[in-house]
């Protein structure tokens, strides 16, 4: 376990790392997020008090848009001079690489939706000041995560990379967005986390069953 | 020096691998004794790099057993990484890395004690000391792959593959690298490379391996002869268009499984 920690915390470090150099991921991702509020703001010019119900909608899509964009390139450093290989033949468990990479996705998403956030907010008329919406975010980040990074590292196989991940990501977490959606629907309107019902238990719950499966997967994928 | 549990570095014994219907590596055997290096040739497609990649880890056999420092490569996997170290045909570095971080990575992940002496004796010892804190993508080919060969032998693995580890190498660097291979044999760890340059091959390896058909063949003797058996090659036909293999291959299997 202390070795898979510490393996883990290792390449969680390269990867904030290679990040800093190169800046590529997490700003062109929060500028695509950026464009997308602005984009509906201009396609939908809701009624006022109409932007509130249509916020969370927005939100999520633009959420959910951005993850695919952050993940193509969670598996596409490692292969660029064959990193991932040299990975594959060290001692370190698939599931270290898996749950690495998966955390530093949900790092990264993290931090973008915390710039994205107070900009949607503004622009969409709704308050962001609310635990259980930042609940309901991070419970949701991590569903993207888990399941982004496994097919991130299965598209980054194919030729179509930037085509196969958000056609094979999207049907599967259709009930993390819908989950969260409701959640934060509620979430804004000022319900308590009991208002919240059984939506953030949902998400809670894929959560954990892709927690098993993807570093389990993982590891079938990355096998020659 | 580790404590060696077995006569021979490397023991492989009825090795098989398929693409698909090709079969790349047939009933190969191989033994490597501890403080030998040998040289592998064969033709583009012989299945040099396959053989290489399965003794890695990064690929499975269809078939055959293979035991590293004499631990079984299925199913002590860990074991075999820990004492393997790999010079493939890419870096394996990140390009954004300097060289000292790239191996400050992989020291962690190898749990190699001792970090920072051995990160600059490895620096060191590939003469890339000078550069070891400008980033990867800003050097050239052959210091790239300086780096790539300090990354291999960081954690003193027992066992150094080579695939084709003379590519853009200037002479400087390949009298290096022969060098480096030769204290690493007398320091009783084991070698095996593949290269397209008989001479270099030869001068390299203490023994000579021409890999053909999809099994190995050990021609003693000069440039020549292994020229000679390279020529002798004719590419393994697929089983799809000669039932030969198939049927030899389900007689061996039979044999196997009694």
């Amino acid at each position: 376990m202390t070795a898979l920690l510490g393996h883990m915390a290792t390449m969680v470090w390269k990867d904030i790392l290679l990040e800093l150099r190169s800046r590529e991921l997490v700003i062109s991702v929060i500028v695509f997020g950026l464009l997308v509020v602005i984009v509906f703001s201009f396609a939908i010019d809701p009624a006022p008090g109409q932007a509130k119900t249509l916020a969370p909608g927005i939100l999520w899509v633009a959420f959910a848009f951005a993850a695919t964009l952050a993940m193509n390139r969670a598996f596409v450093r490692e292969q660029e001079a064959g990193a991932l290989e040299g990975l594959l033949v060290s001692p370190v468990s698939r599931d270290a690489i898996f749950l690495a990479k998966a955390a530093t996705s949900f790092l990264f998403m993290l931090l973008i939706e915390a710039v994205l956030l107070p900009a949607y907010a503004v622009m969409l008329g709704f308050s962001a000041l609310s635990w259980t919406l930042g609940l309901t975010i991070v419970l949701a980040t991590l569903g993207f995560a888990l399941i982004g990074t496994l097919f991130s590292a299965l598209a980054a196989q194919t030729r179509s990379r930037e085509i196969m991940l958000p056609v094979l990501f999207f049907p599967i977490v259709l009930p993390v967005i819908l989950g969260a959606v409701e959640s934060t629907t509620r979430a804004i309107g000022g319900e308590t986390f009991v208002g919240l019902g059984r939506w953030l238990p949902l998400i809670a719950v894929f959560d954990v069953v892709f927690l098993v499966i993807c570093p389990w997967v993982f590891s079938f994928v990355v096998e020659d | 020096m580790n404590a060696r549990n077995s006569d021979f570095a490397i023991l492989a014994e009825g090795l098989e691998k398929s693409y698909r219907e090709w079969p790349v590596l047939w009933n190969l055997d191989l033994s490597v004794p501890w403080g030998e290096s040998l040289s592998l040739f064969g033709a583009n497609g012989s299945g040099k790099t396959t053989l290489l990649r399965i003794l890695a880890t990064s690929a499975r056999p269809d078939a055959g057993t293979v035991r590293i420092a004499g631990y079984d490569l299925r199913r002590q996997t860990a074991e075999v990484r820990r004492r393997v170290g790999v010079v493939g045909h890419r870096s394996y570095l990140y390009d954004d890395l300097t060289p000292r971080e790239n191996l400050n990575y992989y020291a962690r992940l190898y749990g190699v004690r001792n970090r920072d002496a051995r990160i600059a004796d490895a620096l060191e010892r590939v003469g890339l000391s000078a550069r070891a804190n400008h980033r990867v993508r800003t050097l050239s080919n052959g210091m790239q792959r300086r780096a790539a060969i300090a990354r291999a032998i960081l954690h003193q693995p027992d066992v150094l593959l080579l695939d084709e580890p003379e590519t853009g190498l200037d002479q400087d660097s390949r009298q290096m690298l022969g060098d480096l291979l030769g204290q690493w044999t007398s320091e009783g760890r084991s070698v095996v490379l593949t290269t397209h340059d008989i001479e270099l091959g030869i001068a390299w390896g203490r023994r000579t391996a021409v890999l053909t058909g999809g099994k190995l063949s050990f021609p003693k003797g000069d440039a020549e002869t292994i020229q000679m058996a390279l020529s002798g090659i004719e590419p393994l036909k697929s089983c799809r268009q000669s039932r030969a293999p198939v049927e030899e291959r389900e007689t061996h299997r039979g044999q196997r499984d009694q």
